[in-house]
C-alpha cells in the first residue's frame, strides 16, 4: 500500500480479510448443509444402526468376527465378513471420543446425525477439489455451496439415514482431492494420503470400484494424449500399490483386487451382480500400473539414446512386449487360470440382463433408469450449466480438467443407465457447475472496465500472432471485456436470481420429497392437520413384548433390517440379498396354498408370519403389490410348483376380487391379506382401496396359521403358526371339524384307504 | 541385429557416464527387489499358492517397494528437477520412508 493514495477498499480487499470471509462461508455452507438435512429426523437403516450397537458394546475384535443368528434362520449369517465395516467404526470411534471428552451421547443420536455432519465435510472437500480446478476464487466456495444443498446428494444424506452412501460421497469426493493433488505436485506422500482414503472409501462402500475404474481411466487418457509425466507415474503407481494392499484388508473385499469375477468365492446375489465390475476395473488398474512401467522405461530410454536408434528400440520394445503379453494371455487361458470372459461381462452394458435372469435386483427400484424429469428435479439448473463447466475444462485443457472430463462422461452415462448413480454424478455437477458460474460471475463482476482505444490495438495486432500460434482455434482467448455496467448489471442479477431460485428449490424438494420416514406414515387430516399413522412400530413393539424371545418371523425381505431391529426378534430373510434360494423360500411359502406352506413354515420352524396390507389405507407399498415379485422370484427356483401365469386371469389380468384365480385365492398371501376383512364392512360393501375393487363378501379361511395382532390401521398383520393337531389330523380336516362342518348323516360306506405299514 | 546391439551399447554407455554414485545404489537396491519378487512368483508357481494371502503380501511388498523407489529415483534425479518444483531431494527421502512404513505395515497386517 502505498502512502499518497490508500485505497477505499484496501482493508476489504487485504488477504486476511479474504481468508476471514471465506472461513465465515464455509462454516455458513456447512451449517446449511446440515440444517436442510434435518427437515425429519429418524433413524432408517436398523442392521446399521443394530451393528454399531453390537459394536459399541462388545468392542472391535468380537465385531469383526460377529456371527449372527438372529437373522437368516437357520443359516445365519457371518456379519463380520460380510459387510463394510467403514460406518460402523467411524460412529463408534466418535462415541468413544465424545465420551472421552465428557460429552456422554447416545449412540442412537450419533447414528442419526452422522450424515448431516459428513455432508459439511463432503462440502468442504467439494470446495477443496474446485479450487485445484481453477484459479478463480470463486468457484471452490460455489462448488461447496452447490454440494451443501445438491438435492441428488441429499436424498442419501437426510439426518437419520444412516446408509454407507453417508460417509462414503465425503470419501469420494475427497479421494479425488487427493488425487488430483497428487497427480499436480507428482508426491509421493500425497498419493499414499490418497490410497489411506481409498482404503477407508472401500472399507464402507460397494461404490468403491468407481474409483478403481475412474482413476486408472483418467490415467490412461492422459497417456494416450501424450501427457505422460513423471509426476504421472509417481501419484498413480503409488497409489496403486498403496490402495490394492489398503483394500485387500477389508474381509469383504478379500482377494477380490487381485481375482477375476469367474474364481470369486459365492458371496452370494448382490456382489456377484457387482463381480464383473470389480473385475473389469481390476484389470484395467493392473493394466495401467503395468502400461506404465513401460512407459516409464522407454522414456528413460529416450534420453539415454538418439533419435534413429530410439526408434528401433522402440519397435523392438513394442512388439516384444505385446508378444510376451499375448502369449502369456493365451497361455494363462488355455491353463484355466483366467476365465474367458463370459456372458457377465456383457451384463455391464446390457442393461436388461438383471431384469431377465436376476430378478432380485430389478425387483428393487432404486436400479431402473431415470426419466429425464429426475436430472432437472434433482439437480435443477445445475443440470444445465453442467456441459458448460465442461466445456470450459476443454478450453484450459490441463490435466485435472482431462479429470472432470473423464468423471463427468462416466458419470453421466452411470447415472442413465441407474438412479441410485445418480449420487456420484452429483459431486462432478456441482464442480463442473461451479466453474461455468464463476467463470460468468468473474467475467461480469469486475469492476474494470477495459479502455476501447487499448482494445483497438490489440484487435490490429491479433490477427499476426493468431497467424503464429498454431495451436488449436478453441484453446485461443479472446480478449474479454465488457465496456458499460448494464450488461454486467443484467447479467449478474439474472444470475442471482437463478441461484436464489436454485436455494429455494432445494429446499422446497428436500423438504416435500426426501424427508419422509418410511417407517411412520404422515397423512392430512381434511382441515389440513396432520394424522399420524405410526402402525409399523405399534406392530414391532407388540412382537417385542408379546412373544418369547427367540420367536422366529418369517416376513417378505423388504422388512428383515426392521423387525431385527425394532422387534429384536430373529428373521428368515432381510435387506442383505445375500442368499437368493433362501428368499425364493419365503417366495414360495408366502405364494403357496396352506397345505404347501405349512411344512416349509414348520421346517424352518416359524412362529410367526408378518405381512403388510395396505387395502384399508390405501397405502400402496404393501405386499400384495409385491406379490408378483415374490413369485418370479420363487418361480425362479421352482419352476414346477410356482407358475406366474397362475396367478392372472385367462384375459391376463392381476385381480384380488371375486375375478381372482383359484391360486390367487388360496395363497398364503391372499388369504392373510384379506382374512377377515370383509367383517369391517356392511354386506357386499368391502373394498380394497390400493387395487380399487369390490371384494366379495365370504372371506378367506385359513386353518394351518390364527391371527395374532392386526394393527391400528390393518398394515400390519402378525399370524401365529399352529402346532401340530394333537390327534394327529392334518389341520384342514381339524379346521373343518372345528366348524362343524360335518355330514348330518354318518355314511357307513367305507373310505377308501391305503393298508397300514408298520 | 547390428543396430539392436548399438542401442543397447548406447544405454549402458549412457547409464555408466550420466548415473551419479547414489542413484547407483537405488538401483542396486531396484535390481535386489526385482529378484526377490521373481524368486517368489516362481516359488508360487513351482509350490503352489495356498497360503495365497502370505504369497500376495511379499508379492506386493516386493512390487509395492520397488515402484516406491523408482519414484524416489524420479525424484531425486538431476534431470527432472524441472517436473517436481515442490520436491526436494531431502522431502522425497521423507516421502518415500513414509510410504515404505504403510506399505510395511500393510504387508505385515496381511500375511497375518
Amino acid at each position: 500500500m502505498t502512502a499518497d493514495a490508500p485505497p477505499l477498499l484496501a482493508g476489504v480487499n487485504s488477504t486476511s480479510t479474504r481468508t476471514l470471509l471465506r472461513v465465515a462461508i464455509l462454516c455458513l455452507i456447512a451449517a446449511a448443509a446440515i440444517a436442510s438435512r434435518l427437515f425429519s429426523v429418524i433413524l432408517d437403516p436398523w442392521f446399521n444402526f443394530r451393528a454399531t450397537k453390537y459394536l459399541v458394546a462388545n468392542g472391535v475384535y468380537k465385531f469383526w468376527d460377529w456371527f449372527d443368528d438372529r437373522t437368516w434362520h437357520p443359516l445365519g449369517r457371518v456379519t463380520g465378513g460380510t459387510l463394510y465395516p467403514g460406518l460402523m467404526v467411524t460412529s463408534g470411534v466418535i462415541y468413544h471420543a465424545l465420551r472421552a471428552v465428557a460429552v456422554p451421547v447416545d449412540i442412537r443420536n450419533i447414528c442419526v446425525l452422522l450424515a448431516p455432519a459428513f455432508s459439511g465435510l463432503t462440502a468442504y472437500a467439494a470446495y477443496l477439489l474446485t479450487n485445484e480446478m481453477t484459479t478463480s476464487p470463486s468457484a471452490g466456495l460455489l462448488a461447496a455451496v452447490f454440494m451443501g444443498i445438491a438435492p441428488g446428494y441429499i436424498s442419501r444424506s437426510v439426518a437419520g439415514s444412516y446408509d454407507n452412501e453417508a460417509i462414503a460421497i465425503f470419501l469420494l469426493v475427497f479421494t479425488f482431492y487427493l488425487w488430483i493433488k497428487a497427480l499436480k505436485l507428482g508426491s509421493m506422500l500425497w498419493g499414499a494420503l490418497c490410497a489411506l482414503f481409498y482404503g477407508y472409501m472401500v472399507a464402507s462402500w460397494g461404490g468403491y470400484a468407481f474409483i478403481t475404474c475412474l482413476l486408472p481411466l483418467h490415467a490412461f487418457v492422459l497417456i494416450c494424449m501424450g501427457r505422460y509425466s513423471t509426476r504421472l507415474y509417481v501419484s498413480y503407481t503409488t497409489w496403486y500399490a498403496l490402495g490394492t494392499l489398503a483394500s485387500m484388508q477389508i474381509p469383504f473385499v478379500g482377494f477380490l483386487p487381485v481375482k477375476t469375477s469367474e474364481h470369486m468365492p459365492a458371496l452370494g446375489m448382490r456382489t456377484s451382480y457387482h463381480a464383473p465390475w470389480v473385475a473389469v476395473t481390476n484389470v484395467a488398474m493392473t493394466g495401467i500400473f503395468g502400461f506404465l512401467q513401460l512407459v516409464g522405461f522407454i522414456q528413460y530410454v529416450r534420453s539415454a539414446v538418439s533419435g534413429r536408434q530410439f526408434q528401433t528400440f522402440l519397435a523392438t520394445a513394442v512388439v516384444g512386449t505385446f508378444g510376451i503379453g499375448l502369449m502369456g494371455l493365451v497361455a494363462l487361458t488355455s491353463l484355466g487360470y483366467i476365465a474367458p470372459w463370459g456372458g457377465r461381462f456383457y451384463s455391464l452394458w446390457d442393461t436388461n440382463y438383471a431384469k431377465i435372469h436376476i430378478p432380485i435386483i430389478a425387483s428393487v427400484s432404486e436400479h431402473q433408469p431415470p426419466a429425464w424429469p429426475a436430472f432437472f428435479f434433482d439437480l435443477s439448473m445445475l443440470i444445465w450449466l453442467f456441459p458448460a463447466g465442461i466445456y470450459l475444462c476443454y478450453r484450459d485443457l490441463r490435466d485435472e480438467h482431462v479429470f472432470i472430463i473423464v468423471y463427468g462422461l462416466f458419470g453421466s452415462y452411470f447415472a442413465g443407465v441407474m438412479v441410485r448413480l445418480m449420487l456420484t454424478l452429483t459431486p462432478i455437477v456441482c464442480v463442473a457447475s461451479a466453474i461455468a458460474v464463476s467463470q460468468l460471475l468473474d467475467t461480469y463482476m469486475s469492476t474494470k472496465s477495459p479502455n476501447p482505444d487499448e482494445v483497438e490495438r490489440a484487435a490490429e495486432a491479433a490477427p499476426k500472432k493468431a497467424a503464429k500460434s498454431a495451436g488449436l482455434r478453441g484453446s485461443e482467448k479472446p480478449t474479454v471485456g465488457i465496456f458499460s455496467l448494464i450488461p454486467k448489471a443484467g447479467v449478474v442479477g439474472s444470475l442471482t436470481v437463478y441461484l436464489l431460485m436454485f436455494v429455494s428449490h432445494c429446499t422446497w424438494v428436500t423438504s416435500n420429497a426426501y424427508s419422509s420416514p418410511s417407517v411412520v406414515l404422515a397423512s392430512r387430516m381434511p382441515d389440513g392437520s396432520q394424522h399420524i399413522i405410526d402402525d409399523y412400530r405399534e406392530a414391532y413393539q407388540w412382537l417385542r413384548q408379546n412373544t418369547k424371545e427367540d420367536a422366529k418371523i418369517m416376513s417378505w425381505w423388504d422388512y428383515g433390517y426392521q423387525i431385527g431391529g425394532m422387534a429384536d426378534r430373529p428373521t428368515l430373510v432381510d435387506n442383505n440379498t445375500w442368499n437368493n434360494t433362501h428368499i425364493a423360500t419365503v417366495g414360495k411359502a408366502m405364494s403357496s396354498s396352506e397345505e404347501v406352506s405349512y411344512p416349509i413354515m414348520r421346517q424352518h420352524e416359524v412362529d410367526y408370519v408378518l405381512v403388510v396390507f395396505g387395502g384399508l389405507l390405501g397405502y400402496s407399498g404393501d405386499d400384495i403389490n409385491k406379490f408378483l415379485w415374490m413369485v418370479r422370484i420363487a418361480e425362479g427356483i421352482w419352476p414346477d410348483e410356482v407358475k406366474e401365469r397362475e396367478f392372472f386371469t385367462t384375459r391376463g389380468e392381476y385381480r384380488v376380487d371375486g375375478e381372482a384365480t383359484d391360486t390367487m385365492k388360496n395363497s398364503l398371501m391372499y388369504k392373510m391379506s384379506y382374512y377377515n376383512y370383509h367383517s369391517m364392512f356392511p354386506a357386499g360393501q368391502a373394498t380394497d382401496r390400493v387395487r380399487g375393487v369390490r371384494l366379495p363378501d365370504k372371506g378367506p379361511v385359513l386353518d394351518t396359521i390364527e391371527e395374532a395382532f392386526t394393527s391400528e390401521n390393518w398394515i400390519i398383520r402378525i399370524y401365529k403358526v399352529k402346532d401340530l393337531d394333537n390327534v394327529g389330523r392334518d389341520h384342514a380336516a381339524a379346521a373343518a371339524f372345528e366348524r362343524g362342518q360335518k355330514k348330518k348323516k354318518a355314511t357307513k360306506k367305507r373310505g377308501a384307504r391305503v393298508l397300514r405299514v408298520e | 541385429a547390428a543396430n539392436w546391439d548399438q542401442v543397447l551399447q548406447n544405454i549402458y554407455h549412457f547409464y555408466l557416464k550420466k548415473t551419479p554414485q547414489r542413484t547407483r545404489l537405488v538401483d542396486a537396491f531396484l535390481l535386489f527387489l526385482a529378484v526377490v519378487g521373481a524368486l517368489q512368483f516362481l516359488y508360487c508357481i513351482l509350490a503352489g499358492n495356498y497360503p495365497f494371502n502370505a504369497f500376495l503380501s511379499g508379492f506386493c511388498a516386493t512390487v509395492g517397494q520397488f515402484v516406491l523407489t523408482v519414484s524416489l529415483r524420479i525424484q531425486t534425479t538431476e534431470a527432472n528437477k524441472s517436473d517436481f518444483p515442490a520436491v526436494s531431494p531431502e522431502r522425497a527421502f521423507a516421502d518415500f520412508v513414509v510410504c515404505s512404513l504403510i506399505l510395511h505395515f500393510f504387508c505385515v497386517n496381511f500375511i497375518n
